[in-house]
């Protein structure tokens, strides 16, 4: 078979660009999205290679050294950022901090993203009965207060990472089954649908190899959203003191530690809560720019 | 119309029911009630006789039954914390949350909805920018850490308004921005696109062209169709932004329905929580409910689905 070059210019000018080459151009021509990736990226970098890039350990004390302030403000490169009420050298917190933002908002996508992807494509590809049951419990779901009930979980349970991924996990599955549940609604009547049928293919494999494909651009852009979503809640908890325990380095929680002390030294606030809208910030532009860059009607 | 009231009807009770068995079941979470509201120093016999005190010795079912039989004639048991009647806790609470419910979606809704219009009317024009700014914005703004920055500039560095409480309306100014500022960004997308969907329609383009003047056109026959499914939209937010309001109170130490759930979350105080669980859902419902039935009076197409 011989080889095509799709770059050859007198072919391109024949066929026009590829289906790759389009997509490329849009990602490449969306700020927004170029944006929100490399930030993220580079928190994801940060997160990751944490112990080799914090100067300190993030945990250790030292009280002869408590509240020292930035570099910007007067302060010494010992401590970049300064150190907290205990010590603690901040930016080394803000450092690891990351870890946990990152870890709580991936792993608590991933469990309502399973648990609402699977509602939501049960409603939408099977209806009737499936359907209305899924958008009842999707109901009860939208009326009860985040918030309140995570909070109330978290609290009788005990507040800790695996708890608040769990119970952030288990609440956020509203907007999966929703997209989710639209977007089959939207393809399962398609041709290639119907035409895996009448083929013989089973119910499980026109869902996974059929439905599944065509939907995943819509999954995404949700995961992300969903993602920013748990980050923020899980700050929010911590932040009021029943979701991640001190001395766990958690951005929310370092804001309402230096809450008390935010008349003098506004800075203990104004870092973590800085960085922590960074991440949100680029999680969101990369989810908007996820769903511009592949929504069909921007396919021109 | 009455059919589509009455189904809706039937749905929101049906909601509101299992929302309460959730509500209540959360109570059961802990494992044994009676051993957690004894605390950890009681003796064996003294968490039997609260078991048989508080009824916690018969099935979680006739339990629910009774506890749901006195919810519904506004009888919520007694706080373990303030050893009062659930019931009269939380009305006193209610209306500084519901005034501040309601400043919230007011100023949500005066920000957004001219904002929207205005960034509709040019689109990537340099108020559309502004507008698309800050609702990527607040979409990832913590809004604890927005309060924090609201009370370090305009309470300690200006010190023109009150850092914290609900004695006068100047204490309600900081708490309105937060919480309305987190309801903003949906509001005004939506009426950005629902106004860029109905001035690309047939029927402006008519109005225009027998000679509308421009300001008619916009207001009488645009907003008023594109409006629609932000009125059900703000009714959504509402019901979120009570739940919502447990961080804007905690910051502003305002001492509504808010407030009392993070203190009695922090206490243990198991059916105060329960009780503020089942009212902010129900609010929640109460608005979905009149959003709907509103949004199927304003556009008869609604009504069919």
């Amino acid at each position: 078979m011989a080889h095509i070059d799709n770059t050859d210019p007198l072919l391109q000018e024949i066929t026009g660009p590829t289906p790759g080459q389009m997509l490329r151009k849009r990602v490449f021509g969306h700020q927004g999205l170029l944006i929100g990736a490399v930030v993220l990226i580079i928190l994801l970098f940060i997160a990751i290679f944490a112990p080799l890039l914090a100067p300190h350990d993030p945990y250790a004390q030292s009280l002869m050294n408590r509240m020292e302030p930035p570099v910007f403000l007067g302060g010494t490169w010992e401590h970049p950022l300064g150190t907290d009420h205990l010590g603690r050298d901040y930016l080394s917190r803000l450092i690891y901090g990351a870890r946990v933002s990152l870890l709580i908002g991936a792993v608590a996508a991933l469990i309502s993203g399973v648990i609402g992807t699977a509602m939501g494509v049960a409603a939408g590809y099977f209806g009737g009965r499936v359907d209305m049951v899924v958008t009842f419990l999707i109901n009860v779901r939208l009326a009860m207060p985040v918030v309140l009930v995570a909070l109330a979980v978290v609290a009788i349970l005990g507040g800790s990472l695996q708890v608040v991924i769990v119970v952030l996990g288990l609440l956020l599955w509203d907007r999966f089954a929703v997209v989710m549940r639209a977007s089959t609604l939207q393809v399962r009547g398609r041709e290639y649908v119907a035409a895996a049928r009448a083929i013989g293919a089973s119910t499980p494999r026109v869902i996974l190899s059929e439905i599944m494909p065509n939907i995943a651009n819509n999954l995404i852009v949700v995961i992300t959203l969903e993602m920013a979503h748990a980050i923020l809640l899980e700050a929010a908890l911590s932040f009021l003191g029943l979701g991640v325990q001190p001395p766990t380095p958690s951005w929310g929680l370092m804001v309402s530690e230096g809450k008390n002390m935010m008349l003098f030294e506004p800075w203990l606030v104004l870092i973590p809560g800085a960085v922590l809208f960074l991440l949100v910030l680029a999680i969101n532009l990369m989810g908007d720019g996820l769903r511009d860059v592949t929504a069909p009607e921007n396919r021109s | 119309m009455l059919t589509f009231i009455l189904k809706r009807l039937g749905l929101a009770v049906l909601v509101a029911f299992t929302v309460s068995f959730i509500s209540f079941s959360l109570l059961f979470l802990a494992g044994d009630p009676a051993a957690a509201l004894a605390g950890e120093t009681a003796s064996g016999e003294d968490i039997e006789s609260l078991r048989k005190l508080y009824g916690f010795d018969r099935p979680m079912l006739v339990q629910y039954g009774d506890w749901l039989f006195s919810a519904i004639q506004g009888d919520f048991g007694e706080s373990y914390y303030f050893r009062l009647p659930v019931a009269s806790l939380i009305a006193e609470r209610l209306s500084v949350t519901m005034t501040l419910g309601v400043c919230g979606i007011s100023f949500a809704l005066l920000t957004a909805v001219p904002l929207g219009v205005a960034a509709a009317i040019r689109p990537n024009s340099i108020i559309d920018r502004v507008a698309l700014f800050l609702s990527v914005a607040g979409q990832a703004m913590p809004s604890f850490w927005f309060g924090l920055i609201l009370i370090v500039i305009f309470a300690i560095q200006l010190g023109w308004l009150p850092p914290s409480g609900a004695s006068s309306p100047v204490h309600f100014i900081m708490p309105t921005i937060v919480l309305g500022y987190y309801a903003m960004p949906a509001i005004m997308r939506l009426t950005r696109a629902g106004m860029l969907d109905v001035l690309s329609s047939d029927y402006i383009r008519t109005a225009r062209a027998k000679g509308a003047p421009e300001g008619r056109v916009l207001f009488r026959h645009a907003l008023r169709n594109a409006i629609i499914p932000v009125v059900s939209l703000a009714a959504v937010q509402m019901g979120f932004m009570l739940g919502g309001s447990i961080v804007v109170e905690s910051i502003f130490a305002l001492h509504g329905a808010g407030y009392l759930a993070w203190e009695s979350i922090a206490r243990n105080d198991l059916p105060t929580v329960q009780a503020l669980i089942l009212v902010f859902s129900m609010f929640y419902i109460v608005f979905t409910f009149l959003a709907d039935v509103l949004n199927a009076w304003l556009d008869p197409r609604m009504r069919s689905s």
